[in-house]
C-alpha cells in the first residue's frame, strides 16, 4: 500500500510535469530559453494596476515575459527589495535615507523610487438622507479622528456645510485595522496639517488609533461604514466609486475646495518634485490639487547586476522595459481601473533615472530606452 | 485508533528464504533500529527547534522590553513610538477561547453522550462521521462563509436587536457591548465554539467508552433509569477524560488561525467589546507579518509567536497530565 | 427518592434534550456546506479550471479568469509535503510501537503531541525561517515543509496506535522462524497494520490541505502558472486556500464569487480525502 501510494505520487509528479511541458509546445509562444519571469512584491493599494498592467504585458509580449506581483503590503515590499528576494519592490513609503545610503554602500549605486502611480483617499461617511457632497477641512478631520468632535451637528462642520442640514448623530469613526497603505497616507495627511496628531499618533501603515472601531480591509471600513448611520471612514476614491458611498470634498493648503478626482490627484503631484522623486505631497501645495493622494513607487537598484534576484543581463533589460511601459503606454490602463495617472513631471524625472540604470557598468537604461518611439505613445 | 486483533492474511515470513547472515540480521537490525530512532528524534529535534526558533528570533523584542513587560504591556504602536506589548492579543486570545470552549463543551458533551449511549450502532456511526467532518472543514471555507453569511446575519438579527435594546434600556452598558459591525469577538467565539465542538465530542465520547462495563452494569442492577446510569455511574468516571479533552480542545481554539483573523476585526488596541473588533495572536500575526518593516516590529511578532507556542505547550502538558492521571486513552486522532 | 414515575420523565426529557443537542451541533454543518455549494456551483465555471487569475480587472471586465495553477500547485505542494512528511512520521511510529523499550519514547510522545497541539500558523513561521530566509525566496517547497509539519505528528501517532494494534505474538511467530526484525516489521507487522496507517495518512493529508496559515508566509503566491514545472517547488506558488483567503479579504464582489467556487473545490477535496478515509476504517472494522 505504501508502494503504492509512492506510485501515485511519481505518477503525479510526472504526469503534472507534462502537462506543463505540453504547454511549453504552443506554437504561438517562442521557445522557453527566451522566456522571463519578473517577480515583484509591495503595496497592495496598486496591486490592481500593476498586475492588470503584467496581464496586458503578457499579452503584448505574446506570453515571453510573466510578471508575477504579489500584494504583500508596502512594508513587505521594501522589506523584499532590501533582502533582493524580489526584482522590483512596491512602496507607497518612500526609501528612507537610511535605506538608501545602506543600499549605496552595498551595491555601489543607488535605489531608485520611481512612481508608476497615485493613491489618493477620500473621506467616506454615512449620514441617512444626506446625498449632498460635505467639505472636510484637515484640521477638522484631526479633530473627528482625535474623537474630540463627537456629533454630526458640531458647529465644526456646520461652519463649513452652511448648507446642509446636519443631523443630531453620534460620530463613528471608522478606520483600517490591518495594516495598509490607505492608512499611511490618511495619517500622513492628518499630521502634516496638525502637530498633536504627528506627536501623538504619527503616520504608518497601521497606527495606535485614539479613537474608533476597526474593519479589516477596504472592505471592512466600507462595510462598516454603510452598516452604521453617522459613520465617518476613509477609503480609496476608486473603491468609494465603486461601492456608491458618501465622500466628502477637502480643503486643501491653497484653500480651495476640491472635489476628489483622477485629474485632482493628478493634480496634486504637479508640484517641484526633487529629482529622486522622493516626496510626500500630501496636503499638496498644488493649487488645485487634492491634499491626500501620493505616489506609488516601484523600487529598483541602480546597479541590477547587485540585485541577486536578478540572474542575467537580459532579464534586467526585461525588467526595464517593463518599468517603461508602466510608466508609459501602460498608463492608459489607470482611469478604466480607479487610478490617476502620474503628471508629466514625474515622467520626466523617471526617465532620468531610468536612464542611469545599469548592468556590470553598462547602460542598459539608455538602451532600452533609445528603442522607444516617444513620439508614437500616447500622451 | 480502535484497536483490532486480526490475523495478517498472508504472512510473508513464512516464505522467507532464510540465509541468515550475521549482516543480514544484526546489520541490518543496527540500521534499521538506526534509521527509525532518528526519524523520531527528528521529531523531537522539530519541537525543539520550533520553540528555539521563535525563541530567538523574537529575542530582540523580548530582550528591549523584557518577556513580562512585553506580554503584560498594553500598547502595539507600531508608528510612533515603536513600543509592543502582547497583552491585548493574549487577552483576545484567551477569552475568545475560554468562551468558545464553554459554548462549545456542554452541546458537545450531549452529541458524546447520545452517541455512545443512546443512538443505535449505525445511527451512532453516522453522528459520529458528521462532527468530525465538521473538523475537516477547512478553516478558510468557514471563514469566506463567516464573512458574506454569518457575521452579516448576526448583526442584523442577532447584535442590533440587543444594541438597540441596551441602548433605550442601559445606554451605561453600550461601551461594554461595542459597536455591532458583525466582525467581532463575539462572531469570532461563536465559530471558534463550532470549530472545536469535534475535538470535545471526539475526545469525551472515547472518554466515556473507556468506562468499564460493570460500572454501568451495577447501576444498571440498582434498578436506575438510562440517564441515572449516565449521571452516576458514566460521567463521574469519565470526567478526567472530559476534561482532558477539553482543555484539548482549548488548545485548538487558541491556534486558530485563519477564520478568527476574518472575522474578529482586528484591533489592536484594548478595551475590546463583546461585539466590537478585538484580536488574537494568531490573528496579528497573519494580518501584520508581511506588512511588518521596522525589525523590532518583526521580532514582536515572532515573539508574539513564541508566547504562543508557551501557551499551546502549557495547555497541551496539562491536558495530558490530567488523561494520564486518569489514565483513560482518549488518543483519537483527528 | 423521587417516584419512577417522575425519574421516567426526567430520562425522557433528557433523551429529548441531547437528541435536541446533537440536532443543534449538526446544524451548522448542513448551513456551512449548504452555502459554499449553493454559492460555490453557481461561481464554478469551466474558466476556473482552464485559465490563470492574472489581474482583479480580467474579473472586473469580464474577461478569462481562473484558478487553474492554484489547483494544480495545491496538489503539487500538498503532495510533496506528504513526501516529507512520510518517512519521518512512519519512522518514528515505528521507533514509538516497535522499540517500546527505548529511552527517547516518552520524550518523544510528549514532543510529538507538543508538535500536534502547536498551532499551524507557527509552523509556517518555522518554516520561513528554516527555508524561506536560507533560501532567499519563497518557494512551493517552504510551503510544502510547513505543511508537513502539520502531517508529521498525525502520521507519527496513526502509524503508533496501527502497529500496537498489532498483536505482539506475530513478531514473536517471526522472530522465532529466525527473521531479523526489520524484517519481521517490514513483511508481517506493517501489512497487517497498513490499512489504519493508510488512514492516519490520509487524515492527515486532508488535515494539511485544508490549512492556510502555514502557507502565507512560505508558498506566498503566484497569479500564473510558473514557465517550468520546476517552479512549482522552487518559486512562490499559488495554494487553494491562501488563494481563498486572499480572494475573501479582496474589494470584488466577482473575485469574493471566485472565492466561493475556490471553498467548494477546497472542501470537496478535503471531504473526499476525508471519506476516503472512513470507508476505509469502516472496511477494517468489517472484516
Amino acid at each position: 500500500m505504501v508502494r503504492n501510494f509512492l506510485y501515485i505520487l511519481i505518477f503525479t509528479c510526472l504526469s503534472i510535469s507534462l502537462l506543463t511541458s505540453c504547454g511549453e509546445i504552443d506554437p504561438d509562444r517562442t521557445p522557453a530559453d527566451q522566456r522571463v519571469g519578473i517577480l515583484g512584491a509591495g503595496a497592495t493599494f496598486p496591486a490592481p494596476l500593476i498586475t492588470a498592467m503584467a496581464d496586458d504585458y503578457r499579452d503584448l509580449t505574446k506570453r515571453r515575459v510573466t510578471v508575477n506581483y504579489q500584494s504583500i503590503g508596502s512594508g513587505g515590499g521594501i522589506r523584499q527589495f532590501i533582502e533582493q528576494t524580489v526584482m522590483f519592490g512596491m512602496s507607497e513609503a518612500f526609501l528612507s535615507d537610511q535605506v538608501m545610503e545602506d543600499i549605496e554602500r552595498q551595491t555601489g549605486g543607488k535605489a531608485f523610487n520611481i512612481p508608476v502611480t497615485l493613491a489618493d483617499v477620500v473621506p467616506t461617511y454615512n449620514l441617512p438622507g444626506i446625498r449632498q457632497n460635505l467639505v472636510f477641512s484637515g484640521e477638522l478631520l484631526v479633530e473627528i479622528f482625535m474623537g474630540r468632535v463627537t456629533r454630526w451637528n458640531d458647529p465644526k462642520i456646520a461652519e463649513l456645510n452652511p448648507d446642509v442640514r446636519l443631523p443630531d448623530t453620534a460620530i463613528t469613526v471608522v478606520h483600517r485595522s490591518d495594516g495598509s497603505g490607505t492608512t499611511n497616507i490618511w495619517t500622513s495627511y492628518l499630521s502634516r496639517v496638525s502637530d498633536e496628531w504627528r506627536g501623538r499618533v504619527g503616520f504608518a501603515t497601521s497606527v495606535n488609533w485614539p479613537t474608533g472601531i476597526g474593519g479589516n480591509g477596504n472592505e471592512g471600513v466600507a462595510g462598516a461604514v454603510i452598516n452604521t448611520p453617522g459613520a465617518i471612514g476613509y477609503n480609496s476614491l476608486s473603491y468609494a466609486v465603486l461601492n456608491n458611498m458618501s465622500y466628502g470634498s477637502v480643503i486643501n493648503q491653497a484653500g480651495n475646495i476640491i472635489k476628489p478626482s483622477f485629474e485632482a490627484t493628478t493634480e496634486a503631484a504637479n508640484i517641484e518634485l526633487p529629482d529622486d522623486t522622493r516626496i510626500l505631497f500630501t496636503n499638496t501645495p498644488a493649487e488645485h490639487g487634492y491634499p491626500i493622494a501620493g505616489f506609488a513607487w516601484m523600487l529598483v537598484y541602480e546597479n541590477l547586476d547587485h540585485n541577486n534576484a536578478i540572474s542575467s543581463r537580459s532579464e534586467a533589460k526585461e525588467l526595464i522595459r517593463f518599468l517603461v511601459w508602466c510608466i508609459t503606454e501602460g498608463q492608459v490602463l489607470s482611469h478604466p481601473l480607479g487610478f490617476a495617472r502620474i503628471p508629466d513631471t514625474a515622467l520626466e524625472k523617471n526617465l532620468v533615472m531610468i536612464r542611469q540604470l545599469k548592468w556590470e557598468g553598462e547602460l542598459i537604461g539608455e538602451e532600452v530606452l533609445d528603442e522607444v518611439d516617444f513620439e508614437k505613445l500616447p500622451s | 485508533m480502535k484497536s483490532d486483533s486480526k490475523q495478517p492474511r498472508d504472512t510473508e515470513a513464512g516464505e522467507q528464504k532464510h540465509k541468515i547472515g550475521i549482516a543480514y540480521l544484526w546489520l541490518g537490525d543496527r540500521i534499521f533500529k538506526v534509521l527509525v530512532v532518528l526519524l523520531g528524534i527528528s521529531i523531537i529535534m522539530l519541537a525543539l527547534g520550533m520553540a528555539w526558533v521563535l525563541y530567538s528570533e523574537g529575542s530582540d523584542a523580548l530582550s528591549e522590553f523584557g518577556f513580562f513587560t512585553f506580554i503584560s504591556s498594553r500598547v502595539w504602536d507600531p508608528a510612533v513610538q515603536l513600543v509592543f506589548g502582547a497583552w491585548p492579543f493574549i487577552f483576545g486570545t484567551l477569552v475568545t477561547s475560554f468562551m468558545a470552549l464553554i459554548i462549545a463543551f456542554f452541546p458537545a458533551l450531549a452529541v458524546a453522550i447520545f452517541s455512545a449511549e443512546y443512538a443505535p450502532r449505525r445511527l451512532a456511526a453516522i453522528i459520529d462521521n458528521l462532527v468530525q467532518l465538521i473538523a475537516a472543514i477547512p478553516s478558510v471555507v468557514i471563514g469566506i462563509w463567516g464573512i458574506f453569511v454569518l457575521a452579516p446575519w448576526l448583526r442584523d438579527t442577532i447584535y442590533m436587536p440587543i444594541f438597540d435594546w441596551t441602548a433605550i434600556n442601559f445606554p451605561e452598558l453600550l461601551p461594554v457591548l461595542g459597536n455591532p459591525i458583525g466582525y467581532g469577538m463575539a462572531t469570532a467565539t461563536i465559530v471558534l465554539a463550532v470549530m472545536i465542538i469535534p475535538y470535545t465530542t471526539a475526545l469525551a465520547k472515547d472518554a466515556i467508552k473507556a468506562v468499564p462495563k460493570d460500572q454501568r452494569e451495577a447501576s444498571w442492577a440498582l434498578g436506575s433509569t438510562r440517564w441515572e446510569v449516565i449521571r452516576m455511574a458514566v460521567l463521574p468516571y469519565a470526567r478526567g477524560g472530559i476534561i482532558a479533552g477539553a482543555i484539548l480542545s482549548l488548545g485548538r481554539a487558541i491556534g486558530e488561525t485563519m477564520a478568527v483573523a476574518m472575522l474578529i476585526g482586528n484591533k489592536n488596541t484594548l478595551p475590546f467589546s463583546i461585539f466590537g473588533a478585538g484580536a488574537t495572536m494568531p490573528s496579528v500575526i497573519v494580518n501584520e507579518f508581511r506588512e511588518a518593516v521596522e525589525s523590532l516590529h518583526l521580532s514582536s511578532l515572532m515573539a508574539i509567536g513564541f508566547v504562543l507556542f508557551l501557551i499551546a505547550l502549557i495547555v497541551n502538558l496539562t491536558a495530558s497530565y490530567i488523561n494520564r492521571k486518569l489514565s483513560i486513552g482518549g488518543n483519537q486522532i483527528l | 427518592m423521587k417516584s419512577m414515575r417522575r425519574r421516567e420523565i426526567h430520562n425522557k426529557m433528557m433523551e429529548g434534550v441531547l437528541v435536541v443537542a446533537t440536532v443543534l451541533v449538526l446544524l451548522p454543518l448542513l448551513i456551512i456546506v449548504g452555502h459554499v455549494l449553493v454559492e460555490g456551483v453557481g461561481a464554478l465555471n469551466s474558466d476556473f479550471f482552464t485559465q490563470e487569475l492574472g489581474s482583479p480587472s480580467r474579473a472586473l471586465l469580464d474577461r478569462p479568469t481562473g484558478l487553474v495553477h492554484t489547483i494544480i500547485g495545491t496538489v503539487v505542494v500538498d503532495l510533496l509535503a506528504l513526501a516529507i512528511a512520510v518517512p519521518i512520521g512512519i519512522g518514528a511510529g515505528m521507533m514509538l510501537s516497535e522499540y517500546p523499550e527505548h529511552l527517547l519514547n516518552p520524550t518523544l510522545r510528549i514532543m510529538n503531541d507538543t508538535l500536534n497541539g502547536m498551532p499551524a500558523i507557527l509552523k509556517g513561521l518555522f518554516a520561513f525561517v528554516l527555508i524561506v530566509k536560507p533560501m532567499g525566496t519563497f518557494s512551493g517547497l517552504a510551503g510544502a515543509v510547513a505543511l508537513s509539519f502539520v502531517m508529521i505528528p498525525i502520521i507519527a501517532r496513526a502509524t503508533e496506535s496501527a502497529l500496537m494494534a498489532i498483536p505482539w505474538t506475530i513478531r514473536e511467530a517471526g522472530l522465532a522462524l529466525g527473521i531479523p526484525r526489520w524484517r519481521v516489521v517490514i513483511s508481517t507487522v506493517m501489512p497487517a497494520a497498513k490499512i489504519g496507517m493508510v488512514t492516519g495518512l490520509l487524515l492527515a493529508f486532508a488535515r494539511a490541505a485544508g490549512e492556510a496559515a502555514p502557507l502565507l508566509f512560505t508558498s506566498f503566491g503566484n497569479n500564473y502558472l510558473p514557465d517550468h514545472w520546476l517552479g512549482f517547488i522552487f518559486n512562490p506558488v499559488d495554494t487553494l486556500p491562501q488563494r481563498l483567503y486572499s480572494l475573501a479579504i479582496s474589494p470584488y464582489s466577482e473575485w469574493h464569487s471566485m472565492g466561493w467556487a475556490a471553498a467548494i473545490v477546497l472542501l470537496a477535496f478535503v471531504v473526499l480525502i476525508f471519506i476516503i478515509a472512513r470507508v476505509a476504517t469502516r472496511d477494517r472494522m468489517k472484516l
